[in-house]
């Protein structure tokens, strides 16, 4: 019964909803990449049937619109195919990606916890640093991403620093908001609770507070970490950076290696999604472990 | 220990000012024109006095005032004698400056310890107190990149930026014509407006919301500004390729919000519409829209920022000569950094000022939410 019901509320909608896309995507790949072909049909002078010429639409080398199955033939074979240090491997120019991701998304949650603990203690600290976090991210900061990366080349600090250095800048701020309201979360009573075991403010903190912002610390992790991938791949886009997702993209768009970009474009996103649910899991099982209920 | 509890910020901004004592003058032997020995003694006499003064049990404004005055005075006293000193400022300087920082804290912290007498002072209030901060930032700033000598590549004074912006305002104009009027705002229009009507669909037939919420939600996470390439690909040099991204990028968030949004309604409320025998777009205009209006909201301020980040990027991969991404990158390329840094002060305006013209309607509309109340 329960099985029955997740196929037709959940699976099935989704999967007609995919198929569509797949389907426009076809068509799109189709009518955007013929007016090409039928100029080089042309100039080759050849008449090709509907089929044969649906076909060549399809298996151009330098489409407009990549069919969707070209681009996962050119996935799997640069992920699965190549050996890993090849320049031409995806899974090499992902770890490159995921290694500066990862480290700014470090640097980036505790820069934000040690803010958020900041502000709830320190009244000052509420008043005047809150408004200037709000307007750190009206910053586009993805714009500043070249200077970053050009000026903290120009000290030879270059690699993995400066792409993190921007993924931390994005990466900061939802969990900083996030761990504000969390360590807020716990209500009068309870605060009043610990006030009559005449706990001091770091037991309070320790016994209260932290425990009660966990889950909101997990559910903005989720979202710094996806802030962090895409810090990273757009911190890759102006260096002439020579590996990682963005630098493939950025020569994908220089070459017209349209097939290469959207293979480069879908491995980002597998990488989003993969690392968005690992912090979920991670935050599931520490939640249950400390006792909470799934929600 | 008492005047520790008053005003530790006091108690150590004295320490400074004694430190500095032996490392005077305020500027390295060989600088070109050295603080007399007037000034020097006035700032010390502006900070001692106010540290000092910030001890009594004062009234607070006027204690908030006095320190005001003493901090400002004296950091802005420090800054103008280091005109054509560049890189001679020696220990004391810093320590001074440093005092003055403590002052500005023990400031901003009695400001907000004040309970406002009216609304007026209370927004005065609520201005002050992080304008202090973001003022010593810039104090700060210009302090370290010239009393340090940093090279001007790696960061320019705050100063410089300044007057880069003012000396080339027709150029910036130009840039948040090409890059805002046109790409951003069409973009942003239509990628709300398309999400918003999805929105409305997908609420209405049942299996579009299953199928689509989940989709959604995952094209949140993913990093969508990599289209820019291909969007510059397919719509071209100019501002339409920029408004393709801004669209796909502010498309999602207004969906999975506005769905989330349209089923804020209580089932009271819901029951209440059925009675008065109401249909769908009854109950939606009248009573779903306007529940769902704070989702809305959120999902247009999201998008502000957004907005202009994609447009910015997507100038990255091509543009005309305008543009502010075209503008950061080929200024950075010829190390023009002012410049660049004025081009980001631009823009951290505008997308300041985007995002208050938002929730400026979000106040105008939604008034009756608990939030505005």
């Amino acid at each position: 019964m329960e099985k029955e019901r997740l196929v037709r509320d959940r699976i099935l909608p989704v999967a007609a909803i995919v198929l569509i896309i797949i389907l426009v995507w076809y068509a799109g790949a189709f009518f955007m990449n013929a007016p090409f072909q039928r100029d080089l049909d042309r100039r080759a002078n050849v008449t090709s049937t509907t089929s044969e010429f649906i076909a060549k639409t399809m298996a151009q080398p330098k489409p407009v619109l990549p069919a969707p199955h070209q681009v996962m033939q050119n996935l799997f074979e640069n992920t699965f195919l190549r050996s890993l240090s090849s320049n031409r491997s995806l899974v090499y120019h992902s770890w490159v990606t995921l290694s500066s991701t990862a480290v700014g998304f470090a640097a980036g949650t505790l820069l934000g916890m040690l803010i958020a603990i900041g502000i709830v203690h320190i009244k000052t600290l509420d008043r005047s640093l809150m408004p200037w976090i709000i307007a750190s991210q009206m910053v586009p900061v993805l714009a500043v991403a070249p200077m970053v990366i050009v000026v903290l080349g120009a000290i030879n600090i270059t690699g993995l620093i400066p792409k993190a250095f921007i993924s931390t800048y994005l990466s900061f701020f939802p969990v900083a908001v996030g761990m504000v309201k969390g360590l807020r979360s716990p209500e009068l009573l309870q605060l009043d609770l610990m006030r009559t075991y005449n706990a001091t403010a770091a037991q309070t903190f320790w016994k209260l507070r932290l425990p009660a912002s966990i889950p909101f610390l997990f559910a903005s992790m989720k979202v710094a970490i996806a802030a962090s991938l895409v810090g990273a791949i757009v911190g890759e886009l102006p260096t002439g950076a020579v590996a990682g997702l963005g630098s493939k993209l950025l020569a994908g768009s220089y070459y017209s290696q349209t097939i290469d970009m959207w293979a480069a474009l879908i491995a980002g996103s597998i990488l989003a999604a993969l690392l968005v649910t690992v912090v979920d899991l991670i935050g599931r099982t520490v939640n249950r472990s400390m006792g909470g209920r799934s929600a | 220990m008492t005047l520790i509890h008053r005003s530790w910020q006091g108690v150590l901004a004295l320490l400074l000012c004694i430190a500095a004592l032996p490392f005077l003058p305020l500027l390295l032997a060989e600088a070109a024109s050295p603080f007399s020995t007037g000034s020097t003694a006035l700032i010390l006499l502006l900070l001692i006095g106010s540290a000092l003064l910030s001890f009594l049990a004062l009234p607070a404004r006027l204690l908030a005032g006095i320190l005001f005055l003493g901090a400002h005075l004296s950091g802005w006293l420090l800054l103008s004698g280091l005109s054509g000193n560049e890189g001679m400022a020696s220990a004391s300087f810093f320590l001074l400056l440093g005092a003055g920082w403590l002052l500005a804290w023990r400031c901003a912290s009695g400001l907000s310890a004040i309970h406002p007498r009216s609304r007026i002072e209370g927004s005065i209030l609520r201005l002050l107190i992080p304008g202090i901060f973001g003022l010593w930032i810039l104090i700060l700033w210009e302090a370290a990149t010239r009393g340090f000598g940093i090279p001007f590549i790696l960061l320019p004074p705050p100063s410089a930026i300044g007057l880069r912006i003012a000396g080339s305002l027709s150029i910036l104009w130009a840039d948040v014509q090409q890059t805002i009027f046109k790409a951003v705002v069409f973009g942003y229009v239509v990628g709300c407006a398309a999400g918003f009507v999805t929105a409305i669909l997908a609420d209405r037939i049942a299996f579009l919301r299953r199928g689509l919420m989940p989709i959604g939600n995952l094209m949140s996470a993913l990093p969508i500004v990599g289209v820019a390439p291909i969007m510059v690909m397919w719509f071209g040099f100019d501002w339409q390729s920029k408004a393709a991204v801004v669209i796909i990028m502010t498309f999602f968030p207004m969906l999975v919000n506005t769905v989330a949004g349209l089923s804020a309604a209580g089932t009271m409320e819901r029951d209440l519409m059925r009675s008065y025998a109401s249909g769908y777009g009854q109950t939606l205009l009248k009573l779903r829209l306007p529940a769902a209006m704070p989702f809305i909201f959120n999902a247009l301020k999201i998008n502000s920022t957004l907005a202009l980040i994609g447009a910015i990027v997507a100038e990255f991969f091509g543009t005309p000569i305008v543009g502010m991404g075209f503008r950061i990158s080929t200024e950075i390329g010829r190390m023009n950094v002012d410049m660049v840094w004025a081009e980001i002060a631009v823009a951290a305006l505008a997308g300041s000022v985007f995002y208050g013209i938002v929730a400026l309607a979000e106040r105008l509309t939604t008034f009756w939410h608990p939030s505005n109340r």
